[in-house]
Formats: C-alpha cells, structure tokens, sequence
C-alpha cells in the first residue's frame, strides 16, 4: 500500500475513521441488546447509537458555573483522538500499513487518554460527583492498568516484536496466543472491561452514588463525542485483544486474489471482535458493581499477582524453546 | 484528602422519593451525616380529620404507595375495635390475602432495587417481571394494581369467585419456583454477596437501641413481628413462621425478605383455599362512639401502628401515624458513619425506605427561629442524629 491516495483512504474511510464511528455504533447497538435480551428487555432498535449521537450533537451546550470552557470543549476531542489514532496501528483487513516496531506500547498509551480526559473532565466541571468520579477514574486506572499493560506484553515478549501486526504474524505461523497464554488473555479481557468502565467497574460512573460521575456536567457535543470516544474505545479494545490474542484477521493460508484475502481478514475482524463484545456485554448483565476498595484488593491482590505468574511462565516457556 | 461535603438528594438517582443526606466524607469515607428527612409533607392527617370515615379511608390508603393496603387495613381495624364490629372471618381472610400479595410484591419491588444500588440491573429487571404476576393477581382479585381500594368499615369491598381464587393459587407455584431462584443467586453471585456481605452491619442490641422493626430488626436477629406477637386478621389460626437472621448485614436483610416472601405464598395458599363461606362485610354504623385505640399492623417494612381518636362523630379526631421508615431511620445513619460513600445506596434502600409516607412534619422559617441545630459545616439547619 504505497499509493498515497490508497492511505488516505485506508485513514479516512475503510478500516479507518468512518468505519470506525460506524462499527462504534454497531457494537454499542449490540452491546445494549444483548444485556437487554439477558435482562429479558426488548433493548434498542438498531440505529438508535446513531440517533442518539446526532441527537446529543445538536442539543444546547450548557456550561457549569466558573468552568474553563476552552479546556472543557478541548478535552473530549483529545480523548476522541487519541483512540481514533490508537485504532489506525490496529489490524482489521490484514497487517496495518502504518505498523511499525513499538506501536503495541502507543495503542495502549492512547488508549489511556480516554481515562485521563475523564478525570479532567470531572476535576474541570466544578461539581462533586464529577471531581469523585473522576478521583475514582484515575485511581481505577492504577489499578488496572499494570495486569492489563503486563498481559498485552507477554505475547510480545513471546513473539520477540512490539508490533501488533508482528504479533498477529507471529500466531499466524504457530498458535493464537489465548491457547499459549490463557491467563493473560483473561486479565486482557478484565482489563479491558476495567478501561471502558463497565459493570463490575463502572465505578467511576456508578450511577446511584455519584449521578453520573465525570460524566455528570457533560452536555451536547461534549456528551456526545466523550460517548463517541467511549464506544471508539470499546471497538479498539476489542480489536486490539482480538489482534494479540486470537489471530487477529489473518487466515493461516493465503487466498490467491488479495480482494478476498482483505474481505475474508475484515470477516474475520468482525467475527472476532464481536466475540470479544459478547464476552464484555455477558459479564457486564451477569454483575453488580464492586467498591473502589473491593476493586483496589481483587486488582492488586490477584489479577497482578496472576499477571506476574503469567510472564514467569512466558520467561520459562521462551527459555526452554530458546525463543528470542 | 479533605473532607467535602457530599449532597445527597433531594433529587438524586439512588433515591426514589426526595430526601437529603449532606455527606461529610473525607476521601470515600463517611465521617459524619447530616439528614433532613421532610420534603413531602402532605397534611394527610389533617386532611383525614375532615372527612367521613368512607372517605378517609381511600386517603389513609394513599399514605403509601406500595402498602396502600396496609394502612387502610391498620386504620380500618381501629375504627372497627372502637365500633365493636365484628368483621366475617371471610373478609378477614380476604384481608390477609390482600396484605400477603402485597408484603410478595414490595419485597420483589425490594429486591429490584436493591439489586439497582450495587448495579445489578439484571437482577432488577428481573424481579420486577416476576413482580408482574403478584401485581396480576392483585389486579384481577380487586381490580387494581396498587390501590386495591378493598377495605370498608366492617369487612371488604368485593368477594372472590371461584375462577379468581383458581388463577390466583395458579401463579403461587410459578413464583415458588422463582423464589428458589433469587436464593440460589444470592448464594452464588460473588460480586453482589462482595456488596451485601458485612455492609450495614446492625447488631442485636443496636437493632434494639434504635428501634429498628420489620426485615430491617429480624434481619439483626430482633425476634419481632406484629403478626405473632399482637396477632390480628387471621394470622394466629394459619400456619406460617417468622423469618429471622443473624447476620445484621443487608445480605440477612435480603435473606430475610426472600423467606418472607416464600412464607407469604404458604399464607396465600392456605388462605386460598380455607376460604370460608358467609358475607363479606357488616353493616357498620356511621359514626364511631368516642375512643382512643392504638392499632399496630405488620407492613412489608415494618409495623405501622395508627393512634386513632374519635369523638363520637362520624369523622376522627385525630389520627395519628406512625410508618416503619421512621422508626429504622436512625439504624441507618449509625450504619452508615465510617462506610464508604458507595455504600450509602446500598445501605439505604436496605431498610426499604418509604419516605414519602414517613414526612409527618415540615420546618418553616429555617434560619434565624430554626428548631434544631445547624450544622457546623453547611450552617444549614436539620436533624442530626
């Protein structure tokens, strides 16, 4: 892909911004449907994620008394952004073009600025619940964030790269990484779940305590593109775990026209993130809401504890196999 | 951290009916609470003196929302003991049949909601669908869902056929099954137990202290329930037991809800088919020699107890009514003091509360005559326990 014009493209439009925002609300669409048919709800009819974002895109801004109105607007678009970004280095129809050594770490950097522009945006909105929210956000993620950064590593650590479109290679030629590294691949999926703030960790957002926690003071574009971000998130997360641990969309063998090669990669990229989602959407109808020191003990006590096991045996299993 | 001060309502998610709570916490934890319970003062009791007994009884009914019932049957057995009305043993059991669906369905209501706080929607949804068919049979045995209207002075307002008494008892083996569910969740759902297990926690003597009655006292191990100890109705001729736990958490309030609910379908059932024949009601009189009665009744929250005078009128003197949410208050707040600030949900709705009906007072002219103290962080007046 070195026609200019063909990344454009690839940046913009396919697997890039537009299908992004596009697949964002799909899997918002099936995320709440399939939590409504578990909670036995009819649940969303299927554009109401787009309905719902043009709605909030076009409703009154109101700003809270004494906020910081250009750091408010700003800070959505930078959380917007950043997954944006982190989604381009992802693969959806095969290896990124942009891949390149180390963009593992920057996915999963961006993919932090979400969270950060959530406690900014609680600390900036003058309103208790929003600044507890996003005190809660921000302590979340030092929970978090070690056993979900150590998890995505261990399969760099076992392909010798650092990018998510070599570790793809890598099982390409041998095994999905969630049959080699099982442990990893299930602290991914907390960890993820853990980042998009959902039930058993919607702590920052718990609605019965805290309104709507970071989120409270957040109105019509705002609103709408903090959602937008959100959604971005998920799609990227799952995207990102689908990649580094199940194969990502590369087939073990390759199909002679590449046209097909790239539509049966972006299949598989749809059928593998949304079997990520089905996961998340389950945990999330099947929960209830842990505290945030309920969340500080499960996090450090075992899911880091686990994670450290689990790059113990990658370090024995590289050795033995003399890996790199 | 510094200590902010918290609101909590009036209007606020986890809170169904308005109610202040100013948290002062220092980080998540609660150091201190400041409570202002009156919001919705209603003036019922005022306005149930100015009006016949005929007529207050379906204002006394709408004390509360969910134990509609239970009021109008706690102040319909004052004016009939002070009558010396006989009620007909068919009515009393038409009675104990109203007040048992409705102890199933705002147990169920309870549940859900509680479920809500620790964000276990599911839970929710699903209690509130099973709910349906307690409120189904309500409404096909006295054509309403929530104000039943059943009560008259001197027995019921319509009998129960054959076909209604077939459908009702139809549905007691469905939610009986449903029932062993919810127990079976409770014991198996870590993440709801890691949020009901030892938060709340009230010990006996403390239960005792302050005064807690219903689920929130028995949950604590309070051996107390109006339905045996001061028996009314039917309840000392059927078989039935009361639930009691000893955890004194808001998980042996949840146990102790559940199991009311699988006694309250035994009740139904038995009552269902014991149904003894004869009339529904007596002829009362209008008026109602002068008297004072105290009548007690085992709501779904609690004891509910009326203080009734009549004067030999056709109206009350003066009734007076005293709801169990009042009376578990105070267990709460000292629960709460040292929780962290997402368990004030939890613990809340763990008493069941019922605000509304609970506001018997209002304070006008806060400031300079305020009665109470004002607080020595917000200078705002209120109860502080």
């Amino acid at each position: 892909m070195t026609d200019p014009l063909l990344l454009v493209a690839y940046v913009l439009v396919l697997p890039g911004f537009l299908f992004l925002f596009a697949y964002s609300m799909v899997f918002e669409f099936l995320d709440r449907r399939i939590v409504a048919r578990m909670q036995n709800r009819v649940g969303p009819p299927f554009f109401q994620p787009f309905a719902d974002l043009v709605k909030t895109l076009g409703k009154e801004v109101i700003d809270p008394q004494g906020v910081d109105r250009p750091v408010f607007d700003a800070v959505p678009l930078v959380g917007l952004a950043a997954v944006t970004t982190a989604f381009l280095y992802v693969p959806v129809i095969g290896a990124s073009p942009l891949a390149f050594q180390g963009d593992l770490v920057l996915v999963l950097y961006l993919l932090t600025l979400p969270t950060l522009a959530l406690f900014l945006l609680g600390w900036l909105s003058r309103n208790i619940y929003a600044a507890i929210g996003g005190i809660r956000a921000v302590t979340m993620l030092f929970i978090y964030e070690v056993p979900f950064f150590l998890a995505l590593m261990m399969p760099a650590l076992m392909a010798g790269t650092w990018s998510v479109s070599g570790i793809m290679a890598w099982q390409q030629e041998h095994l999905w990484f969630a049959l080699l590294q099982p442990i990893a691949f299930v602290i991914a999926l907390i960890g993820l779940q853990a980042k998009l703030e959902r039930t058993p960790f919607d702590i920052p957002e718990a609605e019965t305590e805290l309104v709507a926690g970071p989120w409270t003071e957040l109105t019509g574009r705002r609103l709408a593109l903090m959602h937008l971000a959100n959604q971005s998130a998920a799609v990227v997360g799952s995207a990102l775990i689908a990649a580094v641990f199940l194969g990502g969309p590369s087939l073990p063998w390759t199909i002679a026209p590449p046209v097909f090669g790239a539509a049966a990669g972006f299949l598989l990229f749809l059928a593998k993130t949304l079997a990520v989602l089905l996961v998340l959407a389950t945990v999330r109808g099947a929960t209830a809401r842990f505290r945030l020191d309920q969340m500080n003990v499960i996090g450090w006590k075992y899911i880091t504890t686990a994670a450290l096991a689990q790059a113990a045996i990658v370090l024995v299993m590289n050795a033995w196999w003399g890996g790199p | 951290m510094t200590r902010v001060v918290v609101p909590i309502g009036p209007q606020h998610p986890a809170l169904k009916e308005p109610l202040n709570f100013r948290v002062i916490a220092d980080g998540e934890r609660i150091v201190e609470l400041e409570l202002n319970l009156s919001y919705s003062h209603r003036g019922i009791e005022k306005a149930a003196e100015q009006r016949d007994f005929i007529r207050a009884l379906p204002l006394i009914e709408r004390v509360c929302g969910i134990c509609s019932h239970s009021h109008s049957t706690v102040f319909s057995m004052g004016i009939e003991e002070i009558m010396g009305v006989e009620v007909p043993p068919r009515a009393q059991y038409i009675r104990t049949v109203i007040a048992e669906l409705e102890r199933m369905h705002s147990h169920m209501l309870w549940l859900g909601v509680a479920a809500h706080e620790v964000g276990f929607n599911t839970l929710f949804m699903w209690t509130w669908r099973d709910r349906e068919a307690v409120l189904d049979t309500l409404e096909e045995l006295s054509g309403n869902r929530i104000h039943y209207n059943m009560n008259e002075i001197g027995g019921v307002r319509v009998d129960l056929s054959p076909p209604q008494v077939d459908a009702a008892l139809a549905r007691i083996p469905v939610l009986e099954e449903r029932m062993r569910a919810y127990v079976a969740m409770l014991e198996d759902e870590e993440t709801m137990l890691a949020r009901f297990r030892g938060v709340g926690t009230l010990s006996r003597e403390d239960a005792l202290r302050y005064g807690a009655v219903g689920p929130t006292g028995r949950g604590s191990g309070v051996d107390y329930d109006v339905r045996r100890d001061d028996p009314y109705l039917v309840y000392d001729e059927i078989p039935w037991n009361v639930v009691t736990d000893t955890d004194g958490d808001v998980y042996g309030r949840t146990k102790v809800r559940i199991g009311e609910i699988k006694e309250s379908l035994g009740i139904v059932r038995y009552c269902l088919e014991h149904l003894p024949d004869g009339p529904i009601r007596v002829a009362a009189p209008k008026a109602a020699p002068p008297g004072e009665i105290y009548s007690r009744y085992e709501a779904p929250r609690g004891e509910v107890a009326h203080f009734i005078r009549t004067n030999g009128t056709d109206r009350v003197e003066r009734v007076d009514i005293r709801t169990p949410t009042l009376a578990n208050w105070t267990s709460v707040v000292y629960s709460l003091v040292g929780r962290p600030l997402a368990d004030i949900p939890v613990i809340v709705a763990a008493i069941d509360p019922c605000l509304s009906c609970t506001s018997r007072i209002t304070v006008l002219n806060r400031g300079e005559d305020a009665r109470g103290e004002t607080s020595p962080y917000t200078g705002q007046a209120g109860w502080f326990p």
